[in-house]
């Protein structure tokens, strides 16, 4: 800051006088710019003033007279005043940083550019905040403000017994993170959900990304006949809606009248399966129906891996004579792999997340005693049923709150690993 | 002689094993079309190739006075058509300023729409449904859509910038030397090289809310405003099997169109998936 280039002190002053907008830009004699800053921001006071507030004081009190003060209302309204609060002070730093740029460029003797130029700068500069604000800010109200809504939600007690407009909503700290794990019903259901969810995940993700790729690598053969339409074929379950497929097998898996236990199973004299009311026997359908929907998409991808490697890999190791095994495991599956890994991971969290099977082919049942979620019900799904069926809002929330760590955290390790992010200017 | 042998073993386990996915794959496919044309409705009676095959299941699907099936299509598509409308809109805008701008927050919203793409956006399932009772928009097809598309953009627009990205920024700079606007460059330049990858978006956007049930599940409210998926399942749902015939013909109704439409841009799917690096 000693620079002796400084002739004067216009930045230090412009600064400071624009801890009221506009006031630095008029000291700069930018008049134009510096009035409108000082009615925009005038104008955002008067018109937010009730809202941030109401939207403040609800935020931290989540109301405090019954009937007259509805929590969810009022914090609804404390995000929106978050929300408000962080593009004002956006606007308020902008303006802090025009003055104190605008009075050192004075300070260097340089001349402030003329409206004419700051029209244009503001047009150039502006083009590309025009182009995003309407997605962003759809993104702000659809994505983020139910994320925010969802993790606040989590440290209130807002259920059935505390509902607006009856009963007030407050906030209870980590209590719903604690009672997850010191209730019993609770924990037993929460250890019980996540263990199934795991086994769900890797079982059903491992067993389709393996069938995918054997078959891709069956059918790729060289001096097999009849690619396009086996390929055709593999492809189906993958074209045809999932959720239709789904409604169809659980119809076919129905105890009493579907065609496997009726059909199927009676004519290799198998005696009928409860695949609907035995907690084991319906996760064991449940994988099978997921691998089925799930292959032709590993299969696809992979083929279209194994169509670029070069013959020449082959030849080569046929040359240095290496058998067909060898190929395989040391040329074939590394390429394969490596190619598709990050499209992988992303079925693991697809599955992870996987509500539509779990709860259009039995409803998450069957149910168990003694817990609240059914026997196949994974987290999301239990958060589901938490939220539609007991309105036990505030720990569905919590757990949301869980399940949404454990997906970042595998997508963000798994991003941090592929090489896009180290491509240059991509960020 | 050997050599020949062995080939003839692998070529033919290799055919048994795409025999046996064969049928594994066709079967349930074929029974329910079979399904369909039974006559009856139960799903006990059913047989994959029955004795009197009827039309009449079709036919009750398309009367109007006795089944709520051309609705729920009609609001699929409906549906479906307006969120990739507004999502291929939103998002070529994002992706490209994106891609072809250097602005203050450029590098943090791109982070944002990172971790955004990555948490599902039922995550937040009993928030919108909070939201949408405070609002009003529980029942309506209108906030059925803003959620859609809200929740479309972070994954496409990093899948369409990644694309953008490829086409040379000399174009465009030529352009404007020129004398071309911003907007000029954009519809008149970059839009038409990135056909492609707009083509994939409006795949994306528009199979992803046809077959979605959990957030249709969670708005909808009335019969009359259900899509395919919630509606289908409220079919077979209520007492289970009793319709299953006439779910059945609705079923293919569905299936036949979508998967052909599927199988034909198959490769841009695909193509689409392994250029973006993102997700399926």
């Amino acid at each position: 800051m000693e620079t002796p280039m400084y002739q004067s002190n216009h930045r230090k002053v412009a600064l400071g006088l624009s801890i009221i907008p506009g006031f630095g830009q008029l000291y700069n004699r930018q008049y134009v710019k510096g009035i409108s800053f000082f009615i925009l921001a005038a104008s955002f006071l008067i018109v937010f003033k009730d809202l941030l507030n109401m939207g403040w004081w609800g935020l931290f009190t989540l109301g405090e007279v019954v009937g007259r003060d509805h929590s969810i209302f009022l914090l609804v309204e404390g995000i929106l005043a978050v929300i408000v609060s962080v593009f004002g002070l956006g606007f308020y730093a902008f303006n802090l940083r025009d003055a104190y740029k605008n009075g050192q460029k004075r300070d260097l003797g340089l001349k402030i550019s003329s409206l004419r130029e700051q029209y244009r700068a503001l047009v150039d500069n502006g083009f590309p905040y025009l182009m995003i604000s309407p997605g962003f800010l759809l993104l702000v109200f659809v994505v983020i403000f139910p994320l925010i809504f969802v993790v606040l939600l989590a440290f209130t007690n807002y259920d059935l017994y505390h509902s607006p407009p009856a009963k007030l909503v407050d906030w209870v700290g980590f209590q719903n993170f604690i009672d997850l794990v010191k209730l019993d019903l609770w924990r037993k259901t929460f250890i019980n959900v996540l263990a199934w969810t795991i086994v769900w995940t890797f079982g059903a993700t491992t067993l389709q990304i393996a069938l995918g790729i054997f078959l891709a690598i069956i059918v790729n053969q060289k001096d097999l006949k009849g690619k396009a339409i086996i390929r055709t074929i593999f492809i189906l379950p993958w074209a045809v809606p999932a959720f239709v497929t789904i409604l169809v097998f659980s119809g076919m898996f129905n105890e009493s009248f579907g065609v496997i236990n009726k059909t199927i199973l009676a004519s290799l004299g198998i005696g009928p399966i409860e695949w609907m009311t035995d907690p084991f026997w319906t996760k064991v359908a449940l994988i099978l129906i997921q691998t089925w929907l799930g292959f032709p998409f590993v299969f696809a991808m992979t083929t279209g891996v194994l169509q670029a490697i070069p013959n020449e890999l082959y030849e080569a190791a046929t040359v240095d004579g290496a058998s067909s095994w060898q190929k395989f495991t040391k040329i074939t599956l590394p390429l394969v792999l490596y190619a598709t890994a990050p499209i992988l991971i992303t079925q693991y969290t697809f599955n992870f997340n996987n509500f539509t099977i779990i709860y259009l082919f039995n409803g998450g049942g069957p149910a168990v005693s003694g817990q609240n979620a059914g026997a196949t019900d994974i987290l999301i799904s239990w958060i589901y049923r938490l939220t539609m069926t007991s309105a036990q809002y505030s720990k569905a929330a919590a757990i949301t709150l869980l399940l949404s760590l454990v997906v970042v955290s595998v997508a963000l390790w798994q991003f941090r690993r592929t090489k896009s992010f180290k491509e240059e200017d991509m960020m | 002689m050997d050599m020949k042998r062995q080939k003839l073993i692998r070529l033919t386990l290799s055919y048994a094993v795409i025999l046996v996915m064969t049928i594994i794959i066709v079967y349930p496919l074929l029974w329910v079309v079979g399904s369909s044309f039974n006559p009856g409705q139960s799903l006990s009676g059913s047989k994959m190739i029955p004795d009197n095959a009827t039309l009449a299941h079709y036919k009750k699907l398309f009367d109007t006075s006795q089944s709520d099936y051309l609705t729920w299509y009609w609001n699929s598509l409906k549906v479906s058509t307006l969120t990739m409308i507004f999502s291929v809109i939103l998002v070529s805008l994002t992706a490209y300023s994106f891609s072809r701008y250097r602005f203050v927050g450029r590098q943090n919203g791109l982070m944002t729409f990172l971790i955004l793409q990555m948490i599902p956006n039922f995550a937040a399932l009993i928030a919108i449904f909070i939201l949408a009772l405070l609002t009003g928009l529980v029942d309506t097809h209108l906030g059925l859509i803003l959620v859609y598309v809200g929740g479309a953009i972070p994954m496409n627009t990093w899948l369409m910038k990644g694309y953008l990205d490829t086409i040379p920024k000399e174009l465009d700079e030529s352009a404007k030397i020129d004398g071309a606007g911003h907007l000029r460059i954009f519809f008149q330049i970059v839009l038409p090289l990135a056909k492609p990858i707009i083509a994939v978006v409006a795949l994306f956007t528009f199979i992803g809310p046809f077959g979605d049930f959990i957030l249709a599940s969670v708005l909808l409210r009335s019969k009359e405003k259900y899509t395919l998926a919630v509606g289908l399942y409220d079919l077979v749902a209520k007492q289970f099997g009793s319709e299953f015939t006439t779910f059945a013909a609705g079923s293919v109704l569905i299936a036949v169109p979508i998967a052909i439409l599927f199988l034909s841009f198959q490769k841009y799917f695909v193509s689409g998936l392994t250029a973006g690096g993102t997700k399926g």
